[in-house]
């Protein structure tokens, strides 16, 4: 038995201690909720990204009234059409958004300065939710979507995934699309997030690393 | 409302107007997003050695 009055031992090594010295080294409570931000963040650029958030955020809560109700209602109910629509105009929100957030990063440079991580899982979300919003197209129940189907169907046949992503298979399409990718596009956000907390946001190109913000400027 | 929309054809570029629309205000809204004063409040912080390396 150890004698608890001897000299303290070192900390016993487990998988929960490791994540939590991680976490308590990489990721501070003051870096995850920040109360302030540097000065150059003080601009209309870094709103896009928020913007995209929230569109996300409605297209989340929309599709879950659509998916609990299914086609019938948002087709043929008023309000059935209403958050149809709104599921629809979020996700052209999003697009918007996160393609206006793709431009100002990439003159900004933001991979810089460690950020290549942050950078890459954004191309990912940009390229998983493009697969989202055509599996919604489909997954309609209208004349449009079976058009839009029938017509991809070359397409993914041209460029050989036509075998196991069959856009003629609407459980599969619906499937994915209310079911993988969200869960994938959500996850990889949180992630992203999480990625821009731990590094913070990157400095205009014309700041140096060691150069201070003046106190005449302007704080966001 | 249930009508096609009206496309540009150039070469081997076709588009519709609604999204040539789109892009135009994708466009001029980035440009706004870069001139336009932002509200700020507080004061400046310093970054932090390391938080953003």
């Amino acid at each position: 038995m150890r004698d608890v009055n001897s000299a303290p031992q070192a900390e016993p090594s487990s998988w929960t201690l490791a994540i939590r010295h991680f976490l308590q080294r990489r990721l501070p409570l003051r870096h995850l909720l920040p109360d302030r931000q540097p000065v150059f963040v003080g601009s209309w650029v870094y709103i896009f990204g928020v913007v995209a958030i929230a569109g996300l955020v409605w297209v989340t809560g929309s599709g879950i009234a659509l998916a609990f109700f299914g086609p019938q209602w948002w087709h043929q109910s008023g309000i059935g059409r209403f958050v149809n629509s709104v599921h629809l105009w979020s996700v052209q929100v999003f697009f918007v958004s996160m393609v206006l957030h793709l431009w100002g990063q990439y003159f900004m440079a933001s991979w810089r300065d460690g950020r290549a991580k942050t950078w890459m899982v954004g191309v990912v979300i940009f390229a998983f939710s493009i697969v989202a919003a055509f599996t919604g197209f489909i997954s309609q129940q209208n004349f449009d979507g079976q058009w839009i189907a029938v017509n991809a169907k070359d397409a993914t046949n041209a460029s050989g995934v036509g075998s196991f992503f069959n856009v003629l298979n609407f459980g599969q399409m619906y499937g994915l699309h209310i079911a993988l990718l969200p869960m994938l596009v959500v996850t990889l956000v949180v992630i992203h997030i999480v990625l821009v907390r731990m590094h913070g946001v990157v400095r205009p190109i014309e700041k140096k690393q060691t150069e201070r913000p003046s106190t005449e400027e302007r704080a966001s | 409302m249930d009508v096609p929309a009206t496309y540009l054809n150039w070469n081997f570029i076709l588009i519709s107007i609604p999204n040539v629309v789109v892009i135009a205000v994708m466009f001029v809204v980035f440009i706004i997003a870069l001139v336009a004063p932002f509200p700020g409040h507080g004061e400046a912080v310093e970054p932090e050695v390391g938080h953003d390396a």
